[in-house]
Formats: structure tokens, sequence, C-alpha cells
């Protein structure tokens, strides 16, 4: 029920949600779970094995129970903690892993079997017949557990990465937190301070306490105002630090909009925050852990702390006789909490000789609870001694667990302290300081202290300077506390690891069947395994194992915590890298101009290029392609180049550098002169081919595949600054400041003199490059050179001038035949011409494979000389490029087919080699292809069996040289 | 992580492309093949302070020798790869 007065809701609006479809009222402040709660709903979900009911337990992001769906369609939410969902009109949340309903719930029949299900059932049971596994068991075993169902459409919403930058971040914002953060922003730090909770201020929300003689929530909102006040203070509600990363940097998410139905219009549902600080104090508060016995998973059963928190700050009460069951001082507040509140109460304090710590309410000194009784929720405890109290409530405090996990993101182990009989963090993270309660101190006024110098001493280790301040009064309230973790009973019901329904016979059986390494028995047993990674679990576990194996929990040792602390959607972690953003497409200065005159176009890495331009009646892609090939050899094309890499490499030892990097002479090309080159890797394979202009002495362009751009680039600066640093050289991309084009076939000549101011550079030799103007003064740069094995130039002008260019270049070409061709009729003019590309520059193929053996230099070192000699590199039974050719026009020759001796039977050891290009080569009139063969150069002319059984194909071809049309080059000299 | 960019300053290790050990020196030309071998395949598994040779890629595409602790992630260092 809702108390009548109190807590930090807004009473005077309400707000609608359903829970399995039935509506309740809640108001702003409040989170799923405080409503249902102050609704006297109890139950909420269905436990992952053994189905059995359960409810809350904690109050904020360690909660192990009530995990519920929430939202529908694409925007449906698994494993959503009810704790820490906060409500808004409309919310649609429902109980998950129950079937046909929560109340009652078929699958539960699987508790009959938990003897047979128990720690690591999975490698004892279901053993044989194996068969029956993937078809029976593993189907069955997975239908029944679980947790939630995924979304099954598109995430609608967009997520967003943001980089903060502080001096000191403080993480948390309970006394601890605000006193850090305020010790920091008065030395003029710039602090940022992230809480998960929505509302900030932690325990002060939760406890009925005072600071400075008035509430403690008051003060917490005076210390938030004087925060915000300070122009370097960035207050991050709903924002969870979920992982330390090296040097300072945390990796948080913000939850912008998921307290809302949908996000509004341009904000993202979530951000992911990366976070550099120079300081960072954890002040990260403690959780209370339960204490294990027999049924302590009902429904009614809560964490002391938790329940006296919806109390206090939610004003819902989820009973009216309440047992408080406490191992230390800290359960007497609940229970003086729940007596104000008016329910009945009954303290059962597991030590002997403890003073009661509250009037009015029962007091059964040095008691413990034996077992809860109930079906769906409580309604009786049974103590050790037999005597039982009749209870709808039952709030358990064993003890605080420091949140430490953060501090053992690098590795560094929590130690035990055995007067607080918890773990405390270990040498942690460098300029990372536990505070207040994270770092054992349990008291208000201790982490008030604490979380001051703790504050202070991180801004000054900033560089920052500052006095300790005067200290807001507040008392130590009492907090002594004798460890318990478990009360011998009913061990298979007694439940450590709520969320992956671990029992303390679990442990013990793995105990006695040899998993004495914490790590075995977490991994066996599976504790901590779950989606609270063992939040509340964990160091119970650990007592139940170390008793069990007769040693004491420091002997025991702990496993450690990795990111993320709490759950994070991946979509947070992606940002907007998704769909398009993933790798952003990259256009050339030509494409609006391709895309007017009907090209298609296709990805090439990030490029989308130019794949071929159809025309009215053409059938299907190959008439466009055979028509665009058939007119380069005819009349004239152009197609747009201006994807592959373009380097400018200028400097007095510019030479000298690329002599290194290329395999074949460049210093000896004069100035106005173009080379084909070849770029090994140091191990000897083939890196990348491309062109190398020498414009002068001291300046070259180079072309790379468009593939290998940026790899190339990254080459020649290592080439330069770590093997060659004394030359006198700089390398810089110029890839995306021209527009380059192909002109190529018999007329491109008379096409080029339409646009050049002066077409006497027309008359340069093959492999000849010269500064020009075209259009009328626009500059370019004319490169004679053919990939095609045409008569061809290369014209490249400035990026923004493209697409004007290529208007006058049509236009010029226009009474010549000057068509465009795409990069398919591309690539049979390279088939053709026997060019290798992409299918032969696989980072497998030599020099010498690729018929470009005699281009190695031999006097000079470059980059893969000696390697590339090594002697399975220069086996003569390599696969070497070779032509194919179809036998008549109807064979057809695909890509990736085996070559086989003809007669052999197919199988890997008796492949030759393989196809890694094929075309209809519209010249040819049927299919040819480039392979690798073993000893190819000595088959041309001979016949292979081209295999390619999955595509149906099998048949013999003629093995030829590569260059299928003009080997005497007379075309392209002409 | 932070990467000391001599030229940038501290910037985030995403910046970077990292390609390993920075102490294999190139051979001379007329070193025997195993020596080549050596340079271009096998590399110790430091454990401990590693010279390695990073990439300032996103940045002012300077190649550094960073000095990185490979147990811990420290980083004792960086300068320019061409001294």
């Amino acid at each position: 029920m809702r108390l009548p007065t109190g807590g930090l809701i807004d009473r005077d609006r309400t707000i609608r949600f359903t829970f399995d479809g039935k509506a309740y009222a809640g108001h702003p402040g409040d989170t799923l779970a405080s409503a249902l709660l102050a609704h006297g709903v109890t139950l909420m979900g269905r436990s992952f094995k053994y189905h059995r009911p359960r409810g809350v337990w904690g109050l904020g992001s360690e909660e192990p129970n009530a995990l519920v769906e929430l939202r529908s369609g694409a925007r449906r939410e698994p494993n959503t903690r009810a704790t820490v969902a906060e409500l808004y009109d409309g919310l649609e949340a429902r109980s998950q892993n129950r079937w046909p309903a929560l109340g009652f719930d078929m699958m539960a029949v699987t508790q009959a079997f938990a003897p047979m299900l128990n720690a690591g059932f999975y490698y004892k049971t279901f053993m044989w017949p194996a068969a029956f596994w993937e078809k029976l068991y593993e189907p069955l075993i997975r239908r029944a557990a679980g947790l939630g169902r995924a979304p099954d459409a598109p995430d609608p919403d967009r997520y967003e990465e943001m980089h903060g930058f502080c001096d000191v971040l403080v993480i948390g914002s309970g006394p601890a937190g605000l006193a850090a953060a305020l010790a920091a922003a008065r030395t003029g730090a710039r602090v940022i301070v992230t809480d998960e909770d929505a509302r900030m201020g932690g325990r002060l929300l939760a406890d009925r306490a005072e600071i400075n003689g008035a509430p403690a929530h008051l003060w917490a909102g005076q210390a938030l105002a004087e925060l915000a006040a300070f122009p370097g203070v960035t207050l991050l509600p709903r924002t969870t630090v979920f992982g330390v990363f090296d040097h300072g940097t945390y990796a948080a998410v913000e939850r912008v909009s998921d307290h809302l139905a949908a996000p509004p219009e341009g904000m993202p549902r979530q951000r992911a925050w990366h976070i550099r600080a120079r300081r960072a104090v954890l002040a990260a508060g403690a959780l209370e852990r339960p204490i294990a016995f027999a049924g302590n998973d009902l429904p009614g059963i809560m964490a002391a702390s938790a329940l006296r928190g919806y109390v206090n700050r939610y004003a819902a009460l989820p009973g009216r006789r309440a047992v408080v069951f406490t191992a230390g001082d800290d359960g007497w507040r609940t229970a003086a909490d729940l007596r104000d509140a008016g329910a009945e109460v009954t303290v059962v304090d597991a030590r002997p000789g403890a003073p009661a710590l509250a009037r009015g309410v029962r007091h059964v000194a040095g008691g413990r609870v034996a077992r809860a009784h109930g079906r769906l929720a409580l309604d009786e405890v049974e103590l050790t001694t037999g005597q039982r109290i009749e209870a709808d409530l039952l709030a358990v405090a064993g003890g605080w667990n420091p949140t430490v996990n953060l501090t053992s993101h690098h590795g560094s182990k929590p130690v035990w302290n055995e007067e607080l009989s918890a773990f405390l963090p270990g040498a942690g993270i460098p300029g990372l300081t536990p505070a207040g309660a994270a770092a054992g101190r349990l008291t208000l006024a201790a982490c008030l202290a604490d979380g001051a110098r703790a504050g202070l001493e991180a801004a000054r280790q900033a560089g920052f300077q500052g006095q300790p301040l005067p200290l807001p009064s507040a008392e130590d309230e009492p907090a002594a506390i004798a460890p318990l973790f478990f009360v011998p009973g009913r061990a298979s019901t007694s439940f450590v690891d709520f969320q992956n329904d671990v029992t303390a016979d679990d442990i013990a059986l793995a105990a006695r069947e040899g998993f004495r390494s914490v790590e075995h028995a977490k991994r066996y047993t599976t504790l901590g395994m779950a989606t609270d990674q063992g939040k509340t679990a964990n160091v119970v576990g650990l007592a139940i194992l170390a008793e069990q194996t007769g040693r004491t929990i420091p002997e025991t040792g702990t496993t450690m915590f990795r990111p993320p602390y709490t759950p994070v959607s991946i979509g947070a972690i992606a940002g907007h890298h998704v769909g398009r953003g993933f790798r952003p497409t990259r256009r050339t200065p030509l494409h609006g101009w391709a895309a007017r005159n009907g090209a298609s176009f296709v990805e090439v890495g990030p490029w989308l290029r130019a794949e071929w331009y159809a025309r009215p009646g053409e059938k299907g892609w190959r008439d466009s392609v055979d028509r665009e090939a058939l007119n380069v050899r005819a009349n004239a094309g152009v197609c747009d180049v201006s994807t592959l890499g373009k380097i400018e490499v200028v400097g007095p030892g510019a030479a000298a550098l690329l002599d290194l990097v290329y395999a074949n002479d460049i210093s000896t090309l004069k100035p106005g002169r173009i080379r084909y080159g070849v770029m090994l890797r140091e191990d000897g394979f083939v890196m990348d081919d491309g062109t190398c202009a020498r414009l002068a002495a001291d300046r070259f362009f180079l072309t790379t595949t468009t593939a290998n751009a940026g790899k190339v680039m990254q080459h020649l600066e290592f080439c330069h600054q770590v093997l060659l640093p004394h030359l006198d050289v700089a390398v810089l991309s110029v890839t995306d400041a021209w527009a380059q084009v192909s002109v190529a076939g018999p007329k491109s000549r008379e096409v080029l003199r339409g646009v050049l101011d002066d077409a006497a550079p027309l008359a340069l030799p093959h492999m000849s490059v010269a500064e020009v103007t075209v259009c009328g003064g626009t500059p370019a740069r004319l490169y004679r050179l053919s990939f095609s094995g045409e008569l061809a130039w290369e014209v490249g002008v400035p990026a923004e001038c493209g697409e004007a260019f290529m208007e006058r270049l049509m236009a010029a070409g226009a009474p010549h035949g000057l068509a465009p061709y795409g990069t398919e009729a591309l690539g049979v003019l390279r088939i053709e011409k026997g060019h290798p590309a992409g299918g032969e520059l696989k980072g497998q193929t030599t020099a010498a494979d690729l018929g470009l053996g005699r281009m190695l230099s031999k006097r000079k070192d470059f980059i893969g000389r000696v390697l590339s000699q090594r002697p399975a590199l220069v086996d003569p039974a390599r696969p070497v490029l070779v032509g194919l050719r179809t036998r008549d026009a109807r064979q057809v020759l695909r890509a990736g087919a085996h070559l086989l001796e003809p007669g052999a039977a197919p199988s890997t050891g008796n492949s030759l080699g393989h196809v890694t290009a094929a075309c209809w080569s519209p010249h040819l009139g049927r299919m040819i292809g480039l392979a690798l063969l073993s000893g190819g150069r000595d088959r041309h002319g001979t016949r292979i069996r081209v295999f390619d059984p999955v595509r149906d194909g099998d048949a013999e071809m003629e093995v030829c040289d590569p260059v299928f049309l003009d080997p005497e080059g007379s075309r392209t000299r002409a | 992580m932070l990467i000391p960019c001599p030229y940038c300053g501290e910037r985030g290790a995403d910046e970077f492309t990292v390609i390993g050990a920075a102490d294999p020196m190139r051979p001379e030309p007329d070193a025997p093949m195993e020596a080549w071998v050596e340079y271009v395949h096998v590399r110790d598994n430091a454990f401990g302070p590693h010279r390695e040779l990073w990439h300032h890629v996103h940045g002012c595409r300077q190649w550094l020798v960073v000095t990185r602790d490979t147990r811990t992630h420290a980083v004792h260092g960086a300068e320019a790869a061409r001294r």
C-alpha cells in the first residue's frame, strides 16, 4: 500500500501503466517496482531454471529477481530490472519466463526435477544417447529455461557517442559522492558526477537520517544546487559508469530517453560516454547481501535496506506484518522505519547478546530464520527453534558488500576485511580512489568525511589548490555486524544466486566434487554468472564454499569483476556506427554526372562506382557491358578512375624513397615520363601495383589500386619515417583532390583535342605526363597510359571541376562516338589485355607468378627483395598467371573454378590452381579468363579441366598466354 | 588508452594503429636470408616494457616508438620513430 504521507514522489500527478495487462497507477518519481509494491504486488517474475515465484529483492541496479519485459514491438526490451525502470504514462510491462501466467506457471514442474538440474547437470545428465542431446534435451531445456524474449524487429532508436573531459570524475552521488564533488568543485576543478538513478542523492533519498539538523535529502538537494551552479561541473543522472579503461578512461552509458515512451524528436535513446578523467572518486556505495536459508527467494523477502528505501523514498509499504532478520545493527533501522510506517515488526537478531536498538518492536535475540513458507508470496517465517511467525514481509540484513566492482576492472583483487566481514578494494586502479561505503565507511558521518577527503585529494592530484572545508554535521549510526551467510537446513531451496538459481546445495555439491577453487566452483555452478554478475550472490556463495572446504574466506579467495558493471545495450556501444554509418559511402566527384547518365552503381570497398550505363532497349547488363567494351575498341570510351589512390611524393629524397618502395627502378625514370610499378611486401609477395609519373626531378605522382590506397599511403610513411628517416621528402595523399578519367580507344586523341587548350602534348609518346590546361584555362594533368590496351590517356582535373569537365568532354567526343563505360567493361578490357587486378593481387602471389618477375631490379635494394627469392616463392611448381579460352561461344567459365589435369580425379590434392577472373569477351565472341595455374607457362596451348562442382561446371578449356589482344602493344602506341 | 604523441599531445588509442615491436632493424642489403626471416617473422612476446611502433593514422600521421608495459598498459613515453 501507499503510505498517506511522505516519500519523494509527486502525488499531484498520476501515471497509468500496465503489468501483465492489468492497469495500475503510480506517481512521478516512482519506479515500476515501487509502484507495484505500493499496490501490494510482490510477485513479479519466475526464476531462470526452476520457475520459482520471485519478487523484488533490491532497490537499484543490483536487482537479481524482478526482471520484466518492457514495451512492445521493435522496442520490446527483455530482462529490465523493475527497480530501475522509471514509470511513464502508458508503460507496458510483462513478467517473463512463465506459461501460461505468472500466478500459474506450468513450467514450475521443473522444481520437481531440481535434483537432476543441480550444479553441472549438463555435464552429467542427458549424456546419452548422444543424438538425443541436440534433438530433444537441448531444445527442451532451452524452452524451459531462459529469461525474456529479444525483440524481433530492428531497433528503431538512435544512439550517440559523447566524449567527456574532466579533472575529477565522481562515480555515485550519495553522501560520499556529493561531498567529494563539492570538495573538488570548490577548488575550481572540472568535475563530472554520475549516478545510475534518475534522482541524485543515493542513500540520502532512501534513509531517514539528518544532516545539519534537517532531513538528509534536503542537504542532497542543496549540494546538487551548489554543484549545478559551478560552470565546470557536469551532473549526469541516469548514467552508469560501467567500465574503467586505461589511463583514466571511463565508459558510461546515459539513459537519455528510457524514462519516456519513445525518444523525443532528435534525441537519442541512450548515449555512450567516453570520459577522460585525471582523477576519479569511486563513491558507488555498498549493496546489502542476502542470507541463505530455506525458501529465502519468496516474494515478500527483500533486502532490509531496500525495503526501508521503498518506505522512505516511495512511501510504499508492500505488507503489514514484517520480520526483520538481521546479522547486525543496520537491520534495526529498517525495523524502526517499518514500525513508524505502521507495520507490525519482529526483529530476529542473530546475535544473542545484541541490545534492542528500536522500541515498539518484538525482539528475538539470537534467533535465526530457518525457513520461509508461502506459495506465491511469503506468509510465515519459521525460526530454527521451530517458532513460527505470520508475516508478509521479511527484511534480510546480511551485511554489506562495498561496491568495489570498478576497482577490479584492471585485474586487482578485492581484499577481505575481517572487521567489516566484507571485501574492500585491493590495489585498485591508479587514479581511482574509493570513498565512502565503497571503501568500507558504512556510516553517514564517515561517508561525508571520507568523500570530502577523497574529492579534495583528487583535485589536488589533478593540479588544483584547496583546503579542507567544514563538514556538514551528521551522526555515525550504529553499524556493528556479526557475519552470517547461511542458516543450515533445506539447502536445496536456500538460494545464493537468485538470478541463476544457484543454491547452497549446488555449492556444497561442487565442493564435494572437488571444485575447490573459487574460479572452478563459479563456472561449475554458474554462481555469479548471470546478468547481475552476482552483485548480491558472490560473497554468500564464497562463504559457503569456504565452510565446505574448511578454509577461511581469504584463503578461498574471490572472483573478479569485469566490465560492464550493469548490462549495456549493444546499440549504445555501436552508437551511430550502424547501417550506412558503419562505413560511410564515398562518392567520386563524377558521381552526380554518372547518376544523371544512366549509371548503376556497385560498391567497391567504401566507394560507389558506376558499373555500366544502360541504354534504352538493352535487355540486360551484358548488352550494356558488351556495347561499352566494343565501343572502346572501335571508337572511344571514358571511365571514371577517380577512386584510384593518388599520392604525391615530393622532395630531394623522393626518388630514393620510391626506389626502396617499388621493386622496379624509379630513380632512372626521366621527368615527364611514367612507369608501371609493382610494390612488394617485405615477405616477398606483391602488395600493390600502379603507375608512377615523374612530374619533376623531385616530384612524383603515384596511383594505387582503389582497395589499397590507404595501406600504400601508410606503407610509404613507414618506409620514409622508420626506414629512411634521413631523406628529405614529403608524402601527400591527393586522392580527393582530383577527378580523374580514362579516355581510351582509337579515337581518343581526336576526343581530347576538343578539350585541351593546346593539343601539342597529345603527341608525347606512350607513358608520358604533361601539365596542361583544358576548357579554357582549367589546370589539368594529362597522363598517356593504358589499362585497356587501347590508345589511351588519363586526365586529372581539380575535383570541383569534374562534372563540368565531363560535360565538355562528352560534347567534344560525341562526333567520335565517345561513350562512358563502367567497371564491368573496364574488367572485360583488362582481362582481354591480361592485366592483373584484385583477383590476382590477393596477397599470395609473387611478381613472378604474375609474369612481372623481370621487373624486380637487380641494381638496388627494395622492400621484399630478399624474401621474394626464398625457395617457396621461386618454386617452379607455383601457380602462375595464364589465360583460359573456352572452346566455343556456349562454354561457360567462372571465377573460382579449380583446374585439374584432364583425367585426374577431382580432389584438393590434384588441384593445379584456380580461375581468378572470367568474362564474356565481346571482342573474341566467347568467354575468357585469367587463372593461376601450376607450371602454367609451359602449358600454353594445352587443355585443362575446369572443375566447378558447386555450380555444375566441368569442361576442358585451352590454356593460353594471358594477353588475348595485341600482345605487341601496337594499338596502345598508335 | 592514451598515447602521448610528441606532436599532438595525449590522444586516445583509437586514433592510432600499432604494428608491434619497434626494435627489429631492417637488415643490411647483403645480410643472409636468415636475418631477413628473423626480421619479418620472428618476434619476442614481451612481458613488461615493450617498444612498439604506433602510427598516428587519424592525427599527424607520424610513426612513433611507444614504450608500453604489456602487463599494465602503462605507457612510459613516445618519441618520433624518425628520431
